[in-house]
């Protein structure tokens, strides 16, 4: 890319004098050293001044100043190592680990590409005002910049969204083997509490989960509770009828519990045939129901109230 | 492979010993729905535990070799149906609806004991 820029730049006459233009793609690295030594040679000043631009923008209030500073030393280190040797492993690491750290305390990915699009005009700028004189090599040592810069910038984002999907995912996974417990309640009875979204996948687990669960306790009669269930829309409410008719095949008869009102009111104006299922109002009832279809298992010697 | 049937008091039992052919099925159709007007049955168990597929053309027979039964004056109940089976046919729509089906050979002869009970209770 780099070489890309210099040959559509070739035909025009840089200020500087005749030979230069052929010794350019040479200049470049030279350029380039010399830009990463006004860098460090001016570290702490950069990185004041860029921890100021953090906050004057508003941008990662919910870390602390020293917070802010430590970090922002790292990142500016990284940066100009990858100036420096063009090598990005390193800073994609950092920025790897930066992300594991800040995403938990709601770093927002505005802000992140906000703090590395701030230094990189932070050093724009501070490049200006030493080649302000001259204008052409100001221009070539922009072109030697640039593309490093937003190579970097575009590194860190990427790192932090592929981090943060990585966070989704894993927690997806973790509320789906969270939230299926198939409870053994008494002998023959089961409960299966769901809470959270249903979708296809975690239908058919539950399923699945439940049948074992029939076989492995010698269940009867089981409850499902769907308390917890934000919405039951058809694509759900099919899944329930499913797991009713398995659980039937498998000798055991399911109670529904838990439907609320907005669910029942959705399901009979969608027209969901739910008529195989047995549905009462809460877990309780729902117990009480199971109770009485499975007889009583110990008689429980009922004292007179006195 | 014929499907070996037991006679057990009032009931006859069919216990499924390997994968089903078509004609295995049929075949079982018609040695039941005899045997239940020779032992004059009251019910009928068909054990599918050892099933790992019950296809279309299973379902559909059982469920036909349980009305069949019940014209013939026997109770039918399927049992042993396996959870992943049980999964697969619900998402295939195969319900064996009208069918009574139990968990195990145990829980069918006390089904079959329950509906017979009854009937003795109903009669004269």
């Amino acid at each position: 890319m780099k070489e890309e820029r210099q040959r559509n730049k070739a035909p025009t006459p840089p200020a500087g004098g005749g030979g230069e233009s052929a010794h350019l793609a040479d200049k470049q690295p030279a350029l380039l050293r010399e830009l990463v030594s006004h860098l460090r040679e001016h570290r702490a000043q950069l990185r004041e001044e860029w921890a100021r631009r953090i906050q004057g923008a508003h941008l990662l209030t919910d870390m602390s100043q020293e917070e802010i500073f430590s970090e922002a030393t790292a990142v500016y280190d990284n940066y100009v190592e990858v100036l420096a040797t063009g090598n990005v492993e390193a800073l994609q690491a950092y920025a790897r680990d930066l992300s594991e750290r800040i995403i938990p305390r709601g770093i927002e990915t505005h802000e992140v590409l906000g703090i590395v699009l701030l230094l990189r005009d932070v050093l724009a700028r501070s490049l200006f005002k030493k080649y302000q004189g001259d204008f052409a090599l100001f221009d070539q040592v922009l072109d030697a910049y640039e593309p490093a810069a937003n190579r970097i910038a575009n590194t860190v984002a990427v790192s932090f969204v592929r981090e943060r999907e990585r966070i989704i995912r894993q927690q997806q996974e973790a509320i789906r083997e969270l939230s299926t417990p198939v409870l053994p309640v008494r002998e023959r009875l089961l409960i299966l509490p769901i809470s959270g979204v249903i979708d296809s996948q975690r239908a058919r687990q539950l399923t699945e989960k439940l049948l074992h669960g029939i076989r492995d306790h010698r269940a009867r009669v089981v409850v499902v509770d769907v308390t917890g269930v934000p919405t039951i829309d058809a694509t759900v409410a099919n899944h329930l009828v499913q797991t009713v008719e398995a659980s039937r095949l498998m000798g055991a008869s399911v109670i529904i519990t838990g439907l609320s009102s907005a669910s029942a009111q959705t399901l009979v104006t969608l027209g969901v045939d739910l008529g195989k299922m047995h549905a009462v109002g809460d877990l309780q009832r729902g117990i009480e129901e199971a109770e009485e279809m499975l007889g009583p298992d110990p008689p429980p010697p009922e004292p007179p109230d006195a | 492979m014929p499907v070996p049937i037991l006679k057990q008091r009032d009931y006859l039992i069919a216990s499924v010993q390997a994968a089903l052919s078509d004609s295995d099925l049929t075949e079982l159709r018609d040695n039941l729905s005899s045997q239940v007007g020779r032992y004059r049955s009251r019910g009928v168990i068909i054990d599918v535990t050892v099933l790992d597929v019950i296809d279309s053309f299973a379902t559909r027979t059982l469920r036909s070799v349980a009305h069949m039964l019940k014209l013939r004056g026997a109770q039918t109940v399927i049992v042993g149906i396996q959870p992943d089976v049980a999964f697969a046919m619900v998402q295939l729509g195969l319900t064996l609806e009208g069918v009574g089906t139990e968990l195990d050979l145990e829980e069918g002869l006390a089904h079959l004991g329950r509906l017979t009970k009854r009937r003795v209770k109903d009669g004269p």
